[in-house]
């Protein structure tokens, strides 16, 4: 067991044995460390003012990843990298990400820039290929008021047509090794009275803590946790990292299906998602922004149970069902049945969610995914429609759909499932049965996302486009353009 | 003014980066919240109304006082003087006293130890009220004859019986959605105490001067007792004109009643739900036209949103009048503007200052010409344009300076406009669930505060005997590269390098009496104040030099950071130490108010303006008919902004104004419900345009014609033209874009579509078209 926090900053080891449970990494940053280079803008996890740069080892590499500091606890950076703003440059020498938006004229009132500057600094460490495109998805978290954009992608793109050579490349290797140190099977608690920070170091332990803390907040990515701190200042005096618990992040993919740990973030499974259907990909490319990704997990995105997540409805349209651990005692359930009504979900005190197990579609089934929302990237859905269906010689043999936004969970639609069944997908007047019916399964609300016909109306628009889309796939025909935007568009 | 003693532009017009661009990204621009804390520093957190009208029956305060590292609580009761945070009339507690007057309003205000403790503190008050039925939306003031202000109508000659006599006639109504600033530094203040009531703040503000003012009034102290220092802000936008007072008030007051320094940092949630916004608007209208789309008479009725109080509703609510014509000739008119009393935070100014509503309305007019007419919008726009004959705008001002001919034929064709229009009706006759829409829309926007006393800024200017520069001005920076035009002027006017000019912090005890960075006004008014500082410097300079190597005056000039005498030669520096050494002053205070604003509101004659800033803009959508998801595919811009004093610095202001813009009228939406809460008050569901809303094809230039790069005809700044509002108003295109897109499903019939355009907007309107 270890009580105190160990970390590298900017690649120097430092510890910290007393900390509150609930102190997030930006009010460590501004208030203790006095460095002020990152700032607050929104102190939820939206803006990316508070970006810093974090590297873990992730799938036994270093990889440095954008974060947002304003949710993130202090506790969740133990085993890794600590890069902020004011690390970048060097004997007062501008790092090149920084001269490049100086160079483009990529800030105005320069309040965001620190944040563009880490993203495009994990960006250029991270080895991916760099479009125009992707740079979108890059620079989704972070929200910029004054340039419109357009000089910090150009930056961006100039940015990434050197190699890095930098004080990080520098150490790289050294840092990696300290890094692959810091990640043992022992527990980290860190307590002080009643508080306690606890990151168990194995899956058992976790889900002993769960059972020994019933009180203690389950925390994975605190994408969400970290708003009730911030925003509704509800105070978390114990806390059970998930984070340090060794394969509870594991993917494992077979030919028929996926078994992704709770503890995988969006990132880790991106992969293994988005080859289940181009539509899965976009939609998980549209969740939150590259920094939540790298925070946030699937496991988290179910156990909260909030009816507007985006995993849920799609992961139920599959099939997937959910593995549940008590201390040594596992069950598993369908998803859709873990979610029993607003709020409340089909969890036991002490029990964690401990794997999701989605079926890969088969050949002849049929996948959509859209994601409705007032904005395309980083924003949380009015509407998330999932749909899988099984075709036969032009006819709908099976079928599972699965909404969020609809209702106080996210539900499936076992009415319009029913009358999907037989459909004759060449025959556009056999559909409308199917797309009535959707009204018998969903009463959704009107809210600050949408009005509840706007809901309700899009839902039955988004079964006419899928029906259409797959219609014109399984005939074999040209296909009418049906999108604005999104890679089956693309890809098409 | 005297140029004279140059040959040619040396620092002005040069594409020179902000001046703080290294800062920025080194994360060292230091803003409020990074000033390092005095010792003893306490943190203030607002409690809020959580009704939207009612009174107040008790506060009961006792727990928050408990609470850990509470050192106080403010109540209105402590305030020694007015309280009252109002930039116009009043109306504005800083503190609740009986009347709840907003859902947000601050009732009380905890001073402790940590930003934490005050904000967990907060929440612990027991506020017991007599809730009442708010007035929440504009057609409910309006039936309870409800306002903040005054009508106001612009007349000229008989609009409803030219109407009534006209070939064709058309109305219409529609909403035009308001919208958060989103400034991504939040209000933010810091008082810290001097000797003898003394008081400095550190205010994230565009209005250091009445920042003061109000600070002096509340704590009856002089005006001379407070100083307020801004260096610069994270963003403002409006948003910080009068809204950073209250703030700055509380820290004051704070400080004032502890002796301690006070910091109040607003949380962005309480950021959106207590500060103002831009106007939402009902409009109603109708217009005479002939068969060739030419206006005869336009009527036209705005109602807006200002919210509990007054604040700067007047001279917003003037500007959608002014603007109501954007580029067109109204022959006959008549302009309504109902300024209407709501129980929701009073809204404020935002970049545009009104004058975005108006051309909505404008732009929606001439669109819906054109579709009833089944023509070109453009050939529309273009046969309304102000001409000459016809160049009187409904409020009496003559249009000398029209280029926007010149634009707009420009635009049109690097755009090919006429080319893409074709193949989107191409495209639109052979897909049935995505359509297609392009629009090209002009801009025209009035340069100068229409309430005439603000046309008017100070400076200051020291030259030190090594040859550096410190430069101080009313203007104050909010990102839009101010301080670096600024800099640029007193550089070209001492022929030294700009690195050689020390730009310092807007301060109210360097340069007092300053009116606010508002209107687009900020370098033409502070870049003439500092040009004549520098030039009352230079001129005593090359006295000195005239006298010391026996010269003309006239053969003494100022480049390259040297001063040429006749053949001779010296450094900036050498003549500098000399002036010191005769005993000749090496600083100057410099003042500009604008000349030629004749506007007398209460007998509404007069021109309001100096001149017109003048754009124009193309914008290409496509939306999904089945979801109302809409893209921007391409978006060209040709913006004047006459000699532009730095083409870098302009070209992010049109780019960033226009995404601004764009923002308003698609994502941006406010939703208030029944009980006057604002449900968007936060990122989350507040949703300003991400870097994938900018179209991947976005080109912008600026205007240049045949001779003088675009030169204002009026005797601004080198000739310069203001660039902050006017772009905004470019994004007005991709509204008439959407339309044109939706007009397409139905040939002949107005799409029935409200700003913003959201998709679940964009699909009501397609669905109105049967």
């Amino acid at each position: 067991m270890r009580n105190k926090l160990v970390f590298l900053r900017n690649g120097k080891r430092q510890e910290i044995s007393n900390f509150s449970p609930d102190e997030t990494l930006l009010d460590y940053l501004r208030l203790i460390e006095r460095k002020t280079g990152t700032k607050e803008g929104c102190n939820e996890g939206d803006c990316g003012a508070c970006t810093v740069s974090l590297g873990r080892i992730r799938n036994g590499a270093l990889s440095y990843e954008p974060v947002n500091a304003c949710i993130l606890l202090l506790g969740q950076i133990d085993g890794a990298d600590l890069i902020t703003v004011d690390d970048l440059a060097e004997n007062s020498k501008l790092h090149s990400v920084q001269k490049a938006m100086v160079d483009h004229h990529g800030a105005q009132c320069g309040f965001c820039t620190p944040g563009f500057v880490m993203t495009l600094f994990s960006m250029h460490h991270s080895g991916e290929k760099v479009t125009r495109n992707s740079i979108n998805d890059w620079l989704a978290g972070n929200l910029c008021r004054c340039t419109g954009y357009r000089p910090i992608a150009d930056a961006a793109m100039a940015s990434v047509s050197q190699k890095p050579n930098d004080a990080l490349m520098k150490r790289w290797d050294e840092t990696e090794k300290a890094l692959k140190k810091l990640q043992g099977n022992e527990d980290l608690v860190v307590m002080d009275g009643e508080n306690v920070f606890g990151a168990p170091g194995t899956i058992d332990h976790l889900a002993e803590a769960c059972v020994r803390y019933p009180e203690a907040t389950i925390v994975s990515g605190a994408t969400d946790v970290g708003l009730w701190i911030t925003k509704q200042l509800r105070a978390q005096k114990q806390i059970i990292w998930t984070g340090r618990a060794k394969g509870f992040d594991s993917i494992k993919s077979s030919a028929k299906q996926l078994v992704i740990g709770a503890g995988a973030t969006y990132r880790d499974a991106y992969d293994a998602l988005s080859q289940l259907d181009s539509d899965i990909e976009e939609v998980f490319r549209r969740l939150g922004s590259r920094h939540v990704r790298a925070s946030g997990t699937i496991g988290g995105n179910i156990a909260n149970g909030s009816p507007i997540g985006d995993s849920p409805p799609i992961l139920i349209a599959l099939g997937a069902s959910l593995e549940l651990r008590h201390d040594k005692k596992t069950r598993t359930l369908p998803l859709e049945d873990f979610f029993i009504e607003y709020g409340k979900q089909d969890r036991k005190v002490g029990e964690l969610v401990a794997k999701i197990i989605v079926p890969k579609p088969k050949k002849n089934e049929y996948v959509r995914a859209f994601k409705i929302s007032k904005r395309f990237d980083q924003d949380i859905s009015a509407l998330l429609f999932a749909l899988k269906v099984t075709v036969q010689r032009g006819r709908i043999v099976s079928a599972r759909l699965a909404c969020g936004g609809m209702a106080g969970t996210p539900k499936r639609a076992k009415q319009c499932e029913a009358k999907l069944l037989g459909i004759v997908l060449a025959d556009e007047t056999s559909w409308e049965g199917a797309i009535a019916a959707l009204t018998k399964d969903y009463a959704p609300l009107s809210d600050m996302r949408a009005s509840a016909e706007y809901r309700m109306k899009t839902a039955q628009n988004l079964l006419r486009k899928a029906l259409i889309e797959i219609a014109d796939e399984t005939a074999g025909k040209p296909r009418a353009q049906t999108r604005v935007s999104g890679f089956r568009e693309a890809a098409e | 003014m005297k140029v004279s003693n140059r040959i040619k532009l040396e620092t002005v017009g040069k594409a020179l980066t902000h001046d703080s661009a290294v800062l920025h990204v080194s994360g060292t621009a230091t803003y409020v919240d990074d000033i390092l804390e005095p010792e003893g520093c306490l943190h203030i957190a607002p409690g809020l109304s959580s009704i939207a009208k009612g009174k107040i029956k008790s506060m009961d305060l006792e727990a928050v006082r408990k609470a850990p590292g509470v050192v106080r609580v403010l109540t209105a009761k402590d305030i020694p003087g007015v309280n009252d945070c109002s930039p116009s009339i009043g109306g504005d507690p800083i503190l609740a006293e009986k009347n709840i007057l907003f859902h947000g309003q601050v009732l009380f205000a905890v001073v402790a130890t940590s930003r934490k403790a005050a904000r967990h503190a907060a929440k612990l008050a027991v506020i017991e009220t007599v809730e009442q039925k708010p007035i929440v939306r504009v057609e409910q003031g309006l039936r309870a004859k409800k306002k903040v202000l005054d009508p106001l109508t612009f007349k000229r000659g008989d609009a409803k019986k030219a109407i009534s006599k006209a070939e064709h006639k058309l109305s219409g109504e529609m909403h035009i959605g308001g919208q958060e600033h989103f400034y991504l530094e939040g209000q933010v203040s810091l008082a810290v105490p001097g000797e003898a009531g003394a008081l400095k703040v550190h205010c994230s503000t565009q209005h250091p001067t009445e920042v003061q003012h109000l600070i002096a009034k509340m704590l009856k102290q002089s005006d001379a007792a407070i100083t307020c220092e801004c260096r610069r802000m994270g963003g403002g936008f409006g948003g910080k004109e009068s809204q950073a007072a209250q703030w700055a008030c509380l820290a004051a007051l704070a400080t004032h009643l502890t002796g301690n320094p006070c910091k109040m940092r607003l949380d962005r949630d309480a950021d959106m739900v207590s500060t103002g916004k831009r106007h939402d608007f009902a409009v109603a209208y109708e217009v005479g036209f002939d068969d060739k789309g030419v206006l005869s008479a336009v009527d036209v009725d705005f109602a807006s949103r200002c919210g509990y109080s007054a604040d700067l509703s007047l001279g917003v609510n003037d500007r959608t009048m002014f603007h109501s014509d954007n580029s067109y000739y109204f022959p006959e008119c008549r302009i309504h503007s109902q300024r209407v009393f709501t129980n929701t935070v009073s809204n404020t100014a935002f970049r545009g200052f009104g004058g975005p509503q108006g051309m909505v309305f404008a732009e929606r007019m001439m669109d819906q010409i054109a579709i009833k007419l089944d023509e070109d919008p453009l050939e529309i726009r273009q046969r309304n344009f102000y001409a000459k004959g016809k160049d009187v705008t409904p409020y009496g001002m003559q249009v000398t300076d029209n280029i926007l001919n010149e634009i707009v034929d420009e635009l049109e064709r690097t755009s090919q406009y006429q080319k893409r229009r074709k193949e989107i009706a191409k495209f639109n006759a052979a897909n049935k669930y995505v359509k297609r829409g392009i629009a090209l829309n002009p801009v025209k926007f009035g340069i100068a505060f229409t309430l005439k006393h603000l046309n008017q800024a100070g400076a200051l200017v020291h030259v030190y005997t090594d040859g550096s520069i410190q430069v101080n001005h009313g203007g104050t920076e909010m990102g839009q590269g101010l301080y670096q035009k600024v800099a640029q002027v007193v550089a070209e006017e001492f022929g030294v390098e700009i690195t050689k000019v020390r730009i310092t912090a807007t301060t109210t005890d360097k340069v007092p009496n300053t009116t606010p960075t508002a209107a687009s006004s900020g370098s033409d008014l502070n870049g003439m104040a500092a040009k004549k500082a520098a030039v009352t410097i230079r001129e005593r300079m090359i006295e000195v030099a005239a006298k010391l190597y026996q010269a003309k005056p006239s053969a003494i000039r100022f480049a390259g950071g040297m001063v040429h005498i006749g053949k001779r030669r010296i450094a900036f520096a050498e003549l500098a130490k000399t002036c010191f050494l005769e005993r000749v002053q090496l600083s100057a205070t410099g003042f500009y108010a604008t000349p030629d604003i004749t506007w007398e509101r209460d007998k509404l004659s007069g021109n309001p303006f100096l001149y017109f800033a003048y754009g124009a803009s193309c914008s290409e959508v496509i939306i999904d008919t089945l979801t109302g998801e809409m893209k921007l595919l391409r978006n060209d811009i040709l913006h004047d902004v006459g000699a532009s004093l730095n083409p870098a610095l302009d070209i992010g202001q049109i780019e960033g104004g226009f995404v601004q813009g764009m923002g308003w009228l698609t994502n941006e939406e406010l939703v208030y419900d029944e009980k006057g809460r604002l449900r968007t008050h936060a990122p989350s569901t507040y949703k300003i345009p991400t870097c994938s809303d900018i179209p991947e094809d976005f080109r912008v230039a600026l205007y240049k014609s045949g001779g003088e790069a675009g030169a204002n005809q009026a005797k601004t700044i080198y000739r310069s033209k203001a660039v902050g509002e006017p772009p905004v108003m470019l994004a007005t295109s991709v509204f008439s874009a959407i339309t044109h897109a939706i007009a397409s499903i139905k040939p002949g019939m107005m799409p029935k579509l409200d700003a913003p355009a959201t998709p679940e907007a964009i699909l009501k309107a397609v669905e109105g078209m049967g």
